[in-house]
């Protein structure tokens, strides 16, 4: 279930990562629009992946918390750290 | 199977592949991939060690030429002997200082069979960089604010309407930046001494610095444009590695340019972003930039274009290109027999 602090702090339901960014399997991410790189480790891809997807919050916490056998309060925080990463290297749609 | 494609003597300049590299070996690289044409290459060097000189791969034959300080008349003289014996078709000069006297001999070529495709006279004067604010204004462009002075006195009157750090600028090349008086005194003796006066103080924008090479045809169309990021700089600034991007707003920005100023010839516009997204245009090179083979490794072959533009061909705007494609710069130590050196050092050809 998704917490009130992650109510309040996160818009990640709304976050749409922009459909020309490159993503490979290897978690090599390529934003064309700035010409900027960056790398990924797993958790970041999966995010990464389910975000393309248009997974909502819920769904990626349960996902990953099973997948990676932990807490969903720990996944609720790197969560919360992608999404502003995201945001610090204008990796969103909204930012067009 | 008979070839049946036209040959042409090109002549180019630029041939000074060092570490602040000049764009002539680049461009001759993009006119041996043209499809349209074959070609045989004529080295114009000032030096007798640019390294194209020796690039025999790439260079059928090298002259020297005289330096732009010579005057226009002694360029003249110099390429009417050259043209005599090479029979030029066209020539592309590749250095901002060399350029007045290109454009200013441009008829007089033409009239002797040498084609060129360069800016007018009026629009090479517009975007130097003493008249940048003015060209800003009169174009709707960003541009950063700046001013051109003659002492070291006028830095401290800039201080009330400027902010620190402020970008010490040669009025043909070079640039510093200065985060307080001293260091832009120093700055501005530096590069007074090499490149004489005025210096452009201009304000600093913070941001991402992106360049754009392309091709106006003269009458306000972009015939090519390719948008790069610059990834690894040297200590001069200059791109040692770089990546073909998609920003819509840069190459809105360069179409543009090209439609409101009819800007004729290739260009390369250095633009910054800042954090709002807005992009400042800092610089406007009148010629072809050194990271030309880029964008002929992108599918936007502008010397190729350049040339047949010069013809006076029908040329089709290049309209695509790839995103996510990187050069990475190399230097590359030539083994050269004395007698070489010595050829092109007594004789200025080689």
């Amino acid at each position: 279930m998704q917490s009130e602090y992650l109510k309040k702090n996160s818009n990640i339901n709304t976050m749409k990562i922009r459909n020309n960014i490159a993503v490979s399997d290897n978690g090599f991410v390529f934003n064309p629009a700035s010409g900027e790189s960056f790398t990924v480790n797993q958790v970041g891809l999966d995010i990464l992946n389910m975000l393309r997807k248009g997974e909502k919050q819920e769904a990626i916490i349960q996902e990953l918390s099973k997948k990676y056998q932990a807490d969903a309060a720990m996944i609720e925080r790197d969560l919360l750290d992608f999404e502003a990463m995201v945001k610090q290297y204008h990796l969103y749609q909204n930012e067009e | 199977m008979k070839n049946n494609k036209q040959k042409l003597t090109i002549a180019v300049t630029g041939l000074n592949a060092i570490d602040s590299p000049g764009p002539g070996v680049a461009v001759i690289r993009g006119l041996r991939e043209a499809k349209s044409f074959d070609c045989r290459i004529i080295g114009l060097a000032y030096e007798s060690l640019e390294p194209g000189i020796y690039m025999h791969d790439l260079i059928e034959k090298t002259y020297h030429i005289p330096y732009p300080s010579a005057g226009t008349e002694a360029l003249f003289s110099r390429l009417m002997q050259i043209h005599e014996k090479e029979k030029l078709d066209v020539v592309i000069p590749n250095f901002d200082a060399e350029l007045y006297s290109f454009i200013k001999l441009s008829d007089k070529l033409k009239e002797n069979g040498i084609h060129s495709f360069l800016p007018t006279m009026e629009q090479f004067e517009d975007r130097q960089k003493i008249n940048l604010p003015e060209f800003g204004k009169k174009h709707n462009i960003h541009v950063p604010r700046s001013k051109a002075i003659y002492t070291t006195n006028e830095i401290h009157s800039l201080e009330q309407d400027y902010n620190w750090p402020l970008v010490i600028k040669g009025k043909y090349y070079d640039a510093s930046l200065a985060y307080n008086i001293d260091q832009a005194k120093t700055a501005f003796n530096k590069i007074s001494a090499k490149w004489g006066l005025p210096i452009i103080v201009q304000e600093f924008i913070h941001g991402t610095e992106y360049n754009v090479t392309g091709l106006g045809d003269g009458m306000g169309n972009t015939m090519a444009a390719v948008p790069m990021r610059k990834q690894y700089i040297t200590d001069k600034g200059k791109a040692w590695g770089g990546i073909t991007i998609t920003d819509q707003k840069a190459l809105d920005l360069t179409a543009h340019f090209l439609k409101t100023t009819k800007w004729r010839g290739a260009f390369e516009l250095e633009l910054m972003k800042n954090k709002a997204g807005e992009y400042f245009l800092l610089e406007i090179n009148p010629r072809i930039p050194a990271w030309i083979y880029l964008a002929v490794g992108v599918g936007q072959n502008i010397p190729e274009a350049l040339t047949r533009l010069a013809m006076g061909w029908p040329t089709e705007a290049f309209k695509d290109y790839e995103a996510g494609k990187m050069f990475i710069r190399y230097a590359w130590d030539m083994i050269v027999d004395l007698s070489e050196f010595q050829q092109i050092s007594t004789h200025g050809e080689l």
